[in-house]
């Protein structure tokens, strides 16, 4: 928080802006003097790559099945939002409601499920001297380079052979596991929660599972929130495993329930579903993940920051 | 399960700093610990090792046409790596890897190194949306570049076809770099954010002492920064490796558009889903999809163990 001597910034060959005043208070290093307008206008620049998409897509979402053909492609025409609306949530007798449910139902579960199982043992790996202790680390941290991907087949045919396939918790289950996680919370656990603190929960009798819950788990919540987000948005996304694990439309989450309308659409088969259902049904999908992107990005960041100095 | 492991990997040890005779305090914790990591090595081990270990199982075996499912030790393997379509589909994700990740990464590092040395106005509203694209799934993603690309009300082919220009093959002959900038577009931020947490997190008295000896802007992020962040960048690579012969809901959704382009073995893991699901080979099937793992395990850890000779090297 401390202002780092920013003169030692007008050394630096950037451009230095003049205008020192409007610049963030919070910057730790007090840099005002070297912005430089020329780069700003440079990644400015660079910006309608990342931007263009999403702007086509509320374009898209605003125009009907004949207009998305006929209209020039980045620019509103008749705006038809409503009936899209409409359309998407009437579609199959309004299955998309089940699916935003399905989504929300997939993702909070699995989130909240994988975040705490993370959170316990990564802080009994940081804060714990235990035989076995290292070598079962070194067992999840190198499962962090299993393809998710490539376990899921196996694991497919091991939920056929006990009548767990076409289930909610075959999509349930194998998103609780996150090596990642565990890795998170164990360098966090680390920093987070003071040993010194542990001894005095001790000294005063406390046993070891109740300092757990009622100490450390409060100092602990920072890391257990980023393992949620990213728990909850890695299965928010998820595609691959709902995909051969479900097979009822009713089961669907958003990703493999959109992706089925897209090759109806592509397919033109006699079917109600429209390619304009389609892009307004993205859309609409997208919308919970950037608003909560929005609102929590400081706890990504802090998340990663600790995951990636460390690592 | 517990006590086996305690007994059986107690004399090895871990690096226990005191004594292992245990107290009952001591032996109260290791309780602790055991019932704490218990949950999660539960699950762990039946949804990653149990699978694992059966697809392994699984890859040493074959239906014949005659006489059911017999034992074929290791030639599910030797036939995965005669096989032109999934050593195509290989070489293919290898191609991807060699040229997206680089120009992803570089990006991502270049934007993060600019918002990290404030050089830029507006940094919060660039570290956004270079970051929002990945607030998108993979499959609204490649829906939406899929609409893009179009050759039909593909704003791209929309305005070669007003400028008298043929379309652009976006879904034909460019197909795998239409793949890769989809990649790049939903992780550069991703990857940005990584390296850019990581930045905010070296103590900053590193490169005041190297801008009082007058070394540039550049300079510093060249010789300080990077290295400092090494173990990012580093985490981001493997990431990457893993994510690339991973590559699935693209090639897969795509495949709606363009069928004739993109085949059933386009990449390793398409290849095995559709051995899996369509051929109903689940033998062949996991050992493709076991191999795949083996590779990019092995790809992953030749991938640190670079980075950590460069170290010492250096």
């Amino acid at each position: 928080m401390s202002t780092a001597p920013t003169t030692a910034g007008t050394a630096t060959g950037a451009a230095a802006a003049p205008l020192a005043a409007a610049a963030s208070t919070r910057r730790r290093r007090g840099s005002t003097d070297r912005r430089s307008p020329l780069l700003t206008v440079l990644v400015i620049l660079v910006l309608p790559y990342f931007l263009l998409p999403l702007y086509w897509l509320v374009v898209a979402s605003t125009k009907d099945n004949g207009q998305l053909f006929s209209t020039f492609g980045l620019w509103f025409d008749q705006i038809n939002l409503v009936s899209n609306l409409q359309q998407v949530f009437t579609a199959q007798g309004g299955i998309f409601w089940t699916w935003i449910g399905n989504t929300l139902l997939y993702s909070v579960v699995s989130a909240v499920g994988a975040a705490f199982l993370a959170t316990a043992a990564g802080y009994a790996f940081a804060k714990y001297t235990f035989p076995a202790g290292t070598a079962l680390f070194s067992v999840v941290l190198g499962s962090i380079m299993v393809p998710t991907t490539a376990l899921a087949i196996p694991t497919y045919l091991l939920f056929a052979g006990v009548n767990l396939t076409d289930t909610r918790w075959s999509v349930v289950l194998p998103s609780l596991v996150s090596p990642f996680g565990v890795y998170l919370m164990r360098v966090y656990a680390a920093d987070a929660v003071d040993t010194q603190l542990l001894e005095a929960a001790r000294v005063d009798g406390a046993g070891e599972l109740r300092i757990f819950f009622s100490v450390a788990l409060r100092l602990l919540a920072p890391g257990f929130i980023t393992v949620l987000l990213f728990t909850l948005v890695a299965t928010w996304n998820n595609y691959f495993l709902p995909l051969i694990m479900l097979s009822t439309p009713e089961k669907y989450p958003l990703t493999v329930g959109l992706a089925q309308w897209q090759s109806a659409a592509a397919a033109g088969s006699g079917g109600q579903v429209l390619f304009s259902s389609v892009i307004t049904g993205s859309l609409v999908s997208i919308v919970p993940l950037v608003v909560a992107f929005l609102y929590l990005q400081k706890y990504w960041q802090a998340g990663l920051s600790t995951g990636g100095v460390k690592g | 399960m517990t006590t086996s492991v305690r007994t059986a990997a107690a004399p090895a040890g871990s690096p226990a700093p005191r004594r292992r005779g245990a107290s009952p305090a001591l032996r109260r914790q290791h309780r602790a610990a055991y019932l704490l990591v218990l949950p999660f090595m539960v699950v762990f081990t039946a949804m990653l090792v149990v699978p694992l270990g059966y697809a392994a199982y699984l890859s040493l075996y074959r239906e014949q046409l005659i006489g059911g499912v017999s034992f074929v030790g290791v030639q599910n393997y030797v036939d995965a790596l005669s096989d032109p379509a999934f050593l195509s589909g290989l070489v293919r994700v290898a191609l991807f890897l060699v040229v997206q990740v680089p120009i992803m990464l570089g990006v991502a590092l270049v934007i993060a190194l600019l918002l990290d040395s404030g050089v830029l106005y507006a940094q919060r509203f660039i570290r956004l949306a270079v970051f929002l694209p990945y607030a998108v799934p993979g499959v609204v993603a490649t829906l939406m570049w899929g609409y893009l690309y179009g050759p039909d009300f593909g704003p791209f082919a929309q305005m070669a076809t007003g400028l008298g220009l043929p379309k652009p093959p976006f879904l034909s002959s460019w197909m795998l770099g239409s793949i890769m900038n989809i990649v790049t577009w939903s992780f550069v931020g991703y990857n940005m954010i990584i390296m850019f947490a990581a930045l905010r997190g070296i103590p900053t008295e590193l490169y005041e002492a190297a801008r009082v000896d007058g070394a540039s802007e550049l300079r510093i992020a060249w010789s300080v920064k990077i290295p400092a962040i090494r173990s990012a960048i580093l985490l981001t690579l493997i990431f990457s490796v893993i994510g690339s012969f991973q590559l699935f809901n693209e090639p897969q959704l795509l495949r709606t558009l363009a069928p004739s382009v993109i085949d059933t073995a386009y990449t390793p893991n398409l290849y095995a889903y559709n051995l899996a699901f369509t051929n109903q080979n689940v033998n062949y099937s996991a050992a493709v999809a076991f191999l795949l793992a083996l590779v990019i395990a092995v790809l992953s850890y030749v991938v640190q163990l670079s980075a950590q000779r460069k170290e010492r090297r250096s």
